[in-house]
């Protein structure tokens, strides 16, 4: 369970969180959607400590974490820019993590899944972006964590990469994991996503289901709701 | 940290420049040994390349690598490992490759002349320490300006500015500075401000060490005439290390506040 109460974060004169509040429990797929500037990724790095809030408690499991270090153990973190040591080869690459958080418990699951084989001798700094980006996948999925956070995981998948991706992510809320998400491809969001968290003006402005959202805003797509409540409050 | 470490390591003694430079002592070094046709005196020539060139490299392989993977420190971040951890094995990761460069780069000539037969021995082992410290002391200095500049062509026109500065202008000022007052007894002034900037003091080190008296200058005469030869050696040394670790210091001070 991921509990964030009152959290202020202000970058500069530039408020970004004021006083967010949210509980996330259980399994299931949560998505956090908001404009550009809306706080998403500051939330998602406050939870795993990348960014020390001004005030506010984040507790994860019951245990409070601000400037802990340990319970990232339970977290694993798919970051929106896939970039790594060039010199490295993708082997290299899993077994510094590996070396770092302990066993992996389906390395060769993943890699087999997105094709990865071909590529792990390869050095890092020779690959594609989306073959990149599939080694962060695999380096975000290997360790069965409970928490899973992805930062814009669907930045430059082919199709196929992307159905596995989706798939993954059904067996991994099987299997009963948290999962948060930030993502601006909204036909992914309304696939995958059993909870929506509509950030705006660094509060928590709608919580619920697609099809709640669908109902409050009288609009067909959530594409459509989100603009709605995006040009109301610009109004 | 030593995981860290071990990594950047890898990464760095793999990329084409850690070559470059190792192929450069390597040839200096042949090339000054041919010349000279004299252990001493290539040593001397090769301390006024180092003392401005190992702090150059340091500078910026220090802000290159902190800048090229901080996409990469930010997967870190999110692993269950302490800020310092991070940071430090990144740093001694940089610091310590250049240094293996160095040391490889100009051991190899230097053995094939036979250094460890010759008086010379410990005039080049004082060299290369120096030359070390130089390296760890800049690229802390590098790391310290990257996190504190979040634009990435800023901090490098910073950390460039860093080193202009304590190669060319500092000495130029301080020059300046001992003619304009020279009316007055101005030795502690000097000793002080030599103190200040590593690359005087790692000079007047090795200098101290080689015992050549023209060539020790003002300070360096100021400097053997307050401490003697040993002890100024022994202070010098004392020096570099306070320099070194002050902004090693900083590093982690820094990175465990910012956000990321």
């Amino acid at each position: 369970m991921i509990e964030v109460k009152k959290l202020y974060k202000k970058f500069g004169k530039n408020e970004v969180l004021k006083g967010l509040d949210l509980t996330i429990e259980g399994n299931g797929i949560f998505t956090i959607l908001g404009p550009n500037g809306s706080g998403k990724t500051t939330l998602i790095k406050s939870i795993l400590g990348m960014v020390l809030p001004d005030s506010g408690d984040i507790t994860i499991n019951g245990e409070n974490v601000i400037k802990k270090w340990d319970y990232r153990k339970d977290i694993d973190y798919m970051p929106q820019i896939a970039n790594f040591p060039s010199n490295l080869t993708v082997n290299e690459l899993f077994s510094m993590i590996i070396d770092l958080r302990g066993s992996e418990k389906r390395k060769d699951e993943i890699v087999k899944l997105f094709g990865l084989n071909e590529f792990l001798e390869k050095k890092l700094g020779t690959l594609s972006g989306g073959t990149r980006q599939k080694v962060n996948i695999v380096l975000s999925f290997m360790f069965d964590s409970p928490i899973i956070i992805l930062d814009e995981p669907t930045t430059g998948l082919d199709p196929v990469s992307l159905i596995r991706l989706k798939d993954l992510l059904a067996s991994e809320k099987e299997k009963g994991k948290t999962i948060l998400i930030t993502t601006h491809i909204m036909d992914f969001v309304e696939q995958i996503s059993d909870q929506i968290v509509f950030i705006l003006e660094g509060v928590i402005y709608f919580r619920g289901t697609v099809n709640e959202l669908r109902e409050k805003t009288n609009q067909p797509n959530i594409e459509r709701a989100i603009a709605s409540i995006l040009s109301e409050t610009y109004a | 940290m030593l995981k860290i470490l071990k990594y950047s390591f890898y990464d760095l003694i793999r990329s084409r420049w850690s070559y470059v430079y190792l192929a450069f002592y390597m040839l200096l070094g042949f090339v000054l040994l041919f010349l000279n046709n004299d252990l001493s005196k290539a040593v001397i020539t090769l301390m006024n390349v180092i003392v401005v060139l190992t702090p150059l490299i340091g500078t910026i392989f220090g802000i290159m690598y902190y800048y090229s993977s901080r996409e990469f420190t930010e997967l870190l971040l999110a692993q269950p490992i302490k800020r310092r951890n991070i940071f430090l094995g990144q740093y001694l990761g940089v610091a310590l490759s250049l240094s293996a460069s160095l040391i490889v780069g100009l051991g190899v000539p230097f053995i094939a002349y036979g250094i460890f037969y010759s008086g010379a021995i410990w005039n080049y082992i004082t060299l290369l320490i120096t030359a070390t410290f130089l390296t760890m002391i800049f690229t802390a200095l590098a790391f310290n300006i990257a996190i504190s500049t979040e634009n990435r062509i800023k901090g490098f026109g910073y950390a460039i500015l860093l080193w202009l500065f304590m190669a060319v202008i500092y000495d130029g000022m301080f020059l300046l500075g001992l003619v304009v007052y020279s009316e007055y007894p101005l030795e502690s002034f000097s000793l002080f401000a030599t103190l200040l900037n590593p690359i005087d003091l790692s000079r007047i080190l090795i200098l101290l060490k080689l015992d050549i008296s023209a060539l020790l200058g003002y300070t360096g005469a100021v400097f053997q005439k307050f401490f003697g030869t040993n002890q100024g050696m022994f202070t010098s040394l004392a020096v570099l290390f306070v320099w070194t670790i002050i902004p090693i210091w900083r590093i982690v001070a820094k990175s465990n506040k910012k956000d990321f």
